[in-house]
């Protein structure tokens, strides 16, 4: 069960929108990758395109060495004929079929012995953990319940390629991080490769084996969730990765060690660049201090929000914002005198213009 | 695309991609599917109408009698000339034009009081009893047309255009005026309390889908019950009430029975009528002038119609969850109201049925007394003093031939329909936003605005000669199932697209995915999920054809007689007790249909059917 993924240019337009925007990227055997991106991004497209139920408007698709899409020379394999299998986001499961109909649906297309029928159905439901509920109807069940059914139904037919469309977003918060930890459990397991489609950049996170990251029909970048998270690529990707937002800091280059915010001024190492910039610092990043420290600024803390395992303090100095995050319950008041400190290693230096990373500490 | 290689490859190759490309777009089910459509809408729809236009501009043999240089065959304005100008215009175009609008307007605004102030106490007041008016109110639809056009003769006709005296002649002794037994007041009431069902439906449906948030939010804001119902509630059904309007503005504007029973007497011609009676006098080329005037007359009405009130059409998506109501208290209306609905559901059913039923029992027409009594029209023998000689209904072959024929129409356009639907649905649905879709979807709404008795008329002008490979069908029972299956087309494909709507598309995908054929998917997960709007389609068009009588006038023969013609057959002959027997009988067997069909059909309805 390895299976490369390679797409090369691929466009589609839906009418004058344009979805993907030459499109392309590889997706290594047993990966597990996601495709994040705000909505209308792209991210589905590409995931519908791939799955076939798509015809793209430029571009080829391999499957491994098979080429099951181009536009330059006419090929479209049917989806049904990609051996892939794709859970939705609603689950799409069959409301007039009993779980073990939805299950055996694809296998008795694929003409299977009903003894291995029936063995397929009580794996694939031990799998995800629904043994026993063979004889429910969908709406009989809960929506995470119907969400492993879907699974199950995916699972059972063995595809060489799993392909999921948002399959946690209509579960509430509880039940989501207990079906990550069972997705990320299950490519374990059977390691197919996995493209796997979200808007929630901790999913992405928590799950990934690579992240491509989208926007407006183009591949900001590809990579490992690390790197994504420490080094975006541009500024979109810095500002739509990490939970409270990265804090974007106008300036201007002045001297090769220093760029100037304004009120103060922040030293980078070696810097190759000139004119506008902007400055990216994860709030985890910053050191807090309650009292003067030699090398930090003097903020005010405009407001301090605890919640439980860290504390986020929103910090200002004139027009400048920043938001830092500490652990534990910070003993920080409203309108106390803060002094912040950044350090030079975990800075990266963006062009204004462009928004693209200039500086890095890589 | 940006890649050199490629683009740099021969022409041919590119071709080939392209002509494989194309190829599988072709191939595609939507595409086959919505390809098939059109051929199919395009001969039963565009090339009659096109043969139609065609007709009114071309010499024929006949108008040689009439203009000897005529060249025949060659273009001529001279049939529209004749039909719009002079005195002729005025008898056979301007005249029936202006009758036909204002039985139009005027069944059409009744319609919609009656079925709007029904539809708002069934679906929006404590008003006890409302489950059983609800199911009693649709009744009227499924009774013909022109039933209570029927009945009303049978109460109010009057000696003066000779015949027998009516019911209330006979009480009251006295002659009803001429304007009460015949024309325009009749005819108007008569297609309006058949008519309000389509208000009923379309408004109740409506309201039932408005979140009585949104009139509560008013109430808050210290809003008057008057002004809520005004400024809140009645634009949110606008597009429901627009519904009504086109589809029974269009409906009187062809309907022929009750003009033909109510009005000809009087010689008050409208539309409908005329053409029949001049598709007999006149040349054909004439007489297609005015099923043309009557289209576009039908057409202009409705654009002017969705001009007026188009925007608004877009709320039409609201709700859909079945909000729980806040119901209006009626307070001590209630029960007056609850009367007054009742009273006027006896009025508009019981009465007419009991009035037909007792007329079939007379021996002598209007003779009213108990010696009068009889079962010589329903099981008489031959006798050449009644009904010209015919022996009563349940004795006589025609009308169980004519019985078997409607039946047959009525099962052969259904099921036709029924599968259209699927497949226009599922066209249209699955092709949303291209091209093609829309236009299946437009084309599928043209026999809407093409008033029946027109549609009948079109499909005279096609088929009565031979069409390439197509043999005359003019007098065929195939033409009948044709033309019924064209005019349902709008309504198969609106019961078929919100029947396919309910089928999310990750569904079929999800098929497509695990492998599925295009006939495994339709056979396993589509047609499944769609049973009862497909069944809804097929009750709905069973009735409709059953009792239609506008569309199919022109077109039945005598070997293809219905039991719809055949009650205008005897009414017209002056045996009233027989047409009206023949109408029990057409009423019977729909309501029984009504009542199978309804049994097996999982969840149908006729709103349904009609794309709700």
């Amino acid at each position: 069960m390895s299976t490369t993924i390679t797409i090369k240019n691929l466009t589609k337009r839906f009418g004058k929108v344009v979805a993907l925007d030459n499109v392309s990227l590889v997706i290594e055997p047993e990966t597990f990758v996601t495709l994040l991106g705000p909505s209308g991004c792209g991210k589905t497209t590409l995931l519908r395109c791939v799955a076939g139920l798509e015809d793209p408007d430029g571009g080829e698709i391999y499957i491994g060495d098979k080429l099951v899409f181009s536009y330059d020379k006419g090929i479209t394999l049917p989806a049904g004929k990609r051996d892939m299998g794709l859970v939705f986001q609603n689950y799409a499961l069959w409301p007039h079929m009993k779980v073990d109909k939805n299950i055996t649906f694809a296998l008795e297309i694929q003409k299977l012995s009903k003894e291995e029928m029936q063995k397929r159905v009580k794996d694939s439901l031990a799998e995800v953990k629904m043994e026993g509920y063979e004889d429910r109807y969908p709406r009989e069940m809960s929506g995470g319940q119907q969400q492993r059914i879907a699974l199950a139904r995916m699972l059972a037919y063995r595809p060489k390629v799993f392909l999921m469309d948002e399959p946690l977003s209509n579960l509430d918060a509880r039940l989501r991080m207990d079906m990550r930890a069972e997705l990320k459990r299950l490519h374990h397991i059977s390691g197919a490769t996995t493209i796997y489609v979200t808007h929630d950049q901790v999913e992405a996170l928590t799950m990934s084996t690579k992240i491509a990251v989208m926007k407006e029909g183009v591949l900001q970048q590809l990579d490992t969730p690390d790197v994504v998270y420490h080094y975006p690529a541009n500024l979109f990707v810095a500002d739509f990765i990490g939970n409270p937002k990265v804090n974007l800091l106008d300036g201007v280059v002045s001297g090769k060690n220093s760029v100037d915010i304004g009120p103060f001024k922040i030293t980078i190492d070696n810097i190759n660049a000139t004119g506008k910039v902007v400055v990216s610092i994860r709030p985890e990043d910053i050191a807090i201090s309650p009292q003067p420290v030699p090398g930090a600024v003097e903020f005010s803390a405009y407001s301090v929000l605890p919640s439980g395992a860290d504390s986020t303090i929103i910090a200002r100095l004139g027009d400048v914002e920043l938001t830092i995050k500490v652990m534990g319950i910070s003993k920080i008041k409203m309108d106390d005198k803060i002094w912040l400190k950044f350090n030079s290693d975990t800075l990266n230096l963006y062009d204004k213009e462009s928004g693209n990373l200039v500086v890095s500490r890589k | 695309m940006t890649n050199p290689a490629i683009s740099q490859q021969p022409l041919s190759l590119k071709m080939l991609a392209a002509s494989r490309r194309f190829l599988h777009w072709l191939t595609s089910i939507r595409v086959i599917l919505s390809l098939i459509m059109l051929v199919l809408m395009f001969v039963m729809v565009i090339i009659p109408l096109y043969s139609l236009v065609k007709t009114t501009v071309t010499w024929s043999q006949h108008d040689l009698t009439r203009v000897p240089d005529a060249k025949v065959g060659g273009l001529t304005i001279f049939h529209w000339v004749r039909m719009l100008t002079g005195v002729i215009g005025r008898i056979y175009t301007y005249t029936p034009l202006q009758h036909s609008m204002t039985v139009a307007i005027g069944a059409t605004l009744l319609a919609l009081v009656i079925g709007g102030a029904l539809a708002w106490l069934v679906v929006r007041t404590d008003m006890p009893g409302r489950r059983i008016i609800n199911q009693l109110a649709v009744l009227p639809y499924i009774m013909p047309s022109w039933t209570l056009a029927q009945a009303w003769l049978v109460l109010f006709k009057n000696r003066l255009s000779g015949g027998t005296p009516g019911l209330f002649e006979y009480v009251v002794g006295q002659a009803p005026p001429n304007w009460l037994s015949y024309g325009p007041v009749p005819i108007i009431i008569c297609s309006a309390l058949h008519y309000y069902t389509f208000f009923f439906l379309f408004v109740s449906a409506a309201l039932m889908s408005i979140d009585s948030n949104l009139e509560e939010a008013g109430d808050l804001m210290g809003a008057s019950r008057g002004r809520i119902l005004r400024k809140i509630t009645f634009p949110l059904v606008l597009p429901a009430i627009l519904s009504g309007v086109i589809m029974t503005f269009t409906k009187v504007m062809g309907t022929f029975g009750g003009p033909n029973i109510l009005g000809v007497r009087v010689r008050y011609y409208v539309v409908a009528t005329m053409l029949r009676g001049s598709l007999a006098a006149v040349e054909k080329g004439d007489a297609f002038v005015l099923a043309i005037v009557l289209i576009l007359f039908a057409i202009t009405t409705i654009s002017l119609n969705q001009r007026l009130v188009g925007t608004r059409r877009s709320y039409e998506t609201i709700g859909g969850r079945g909000f729980v109501a806040q119901l209006s208290r009626l307070g001590k209306m209630k029960h007056l109201l609850q009367t007054a609905v009742i009273i006027f559901q006896i009025l508009v059913i019981a009465i007419p049925i009991g009035l037909l039923l007792y007329d079939t029992f007379m021996l002598i027409d209007g003779n009213f007394s108990l010696s009068n009594l009889t079962l010589q029209h329903w099981i008489g023998p031959r006798n050449t003093v009644y009904n010209h000689g015919e022996p009563g209904v349940l004795r006589n072959p025609i009308i169980y031939s004519a019985a078997g024929n409607s039946i047959k129409l009525a099962l052969w356009t259904a099921f036709s329909t029924a599968i259209l639907g699927v497949i226009l649905g599922y066209a249209i649905v699955k092709g949303r936003g291209t091209r093609l879709s829309k236009l299946v979807e437009q084309l599928a709404f043209i026999p809407y605005v093409i008033p029946g008795i027109a549609f009948g008329a079109v499909y005279i002008a096609m088929f009565a000669r031979k069409l390439g490979p197509i043999p005359p069908l003019y007098g065929t029972f195939a033409l009948l199932v044709i033309v019924s299956v064209a005019k349902h087309i709008p309504f198969s494909s609106r019961s078929g697209v919100s029947a396919m709507m309910q089928v999310g598309r990750e569904l079929e995908e999800a098929g497509i995915v695990a492998g599925a054929s295009v006939w495994q998917r339709f056979r396993r997960i589509i047609f499944p999920l769609t049973t009862s709007g497909f069944m809804s389609g097929f009750l709905l068009t069973f009735i409709t054809t059953m009792r239609e009588l506008s569309l199919i006038i022109l077109l039945v023969t005598p070997s293809t007689q219905l039991l719809a013609s055949q009650t205008m057959q005897y009414t017209e002959n002056g045996d009233g007790q027989e047409a009206n027997a023949v109408i029990i009988i057409l009423i019977t067997i729909v309501v029984a249909g009504n009542f199978i069909i309804g049994r097996f059909s999982k969840g149908g309805s006729l709103q349904k059917g009609l794309g709700m």
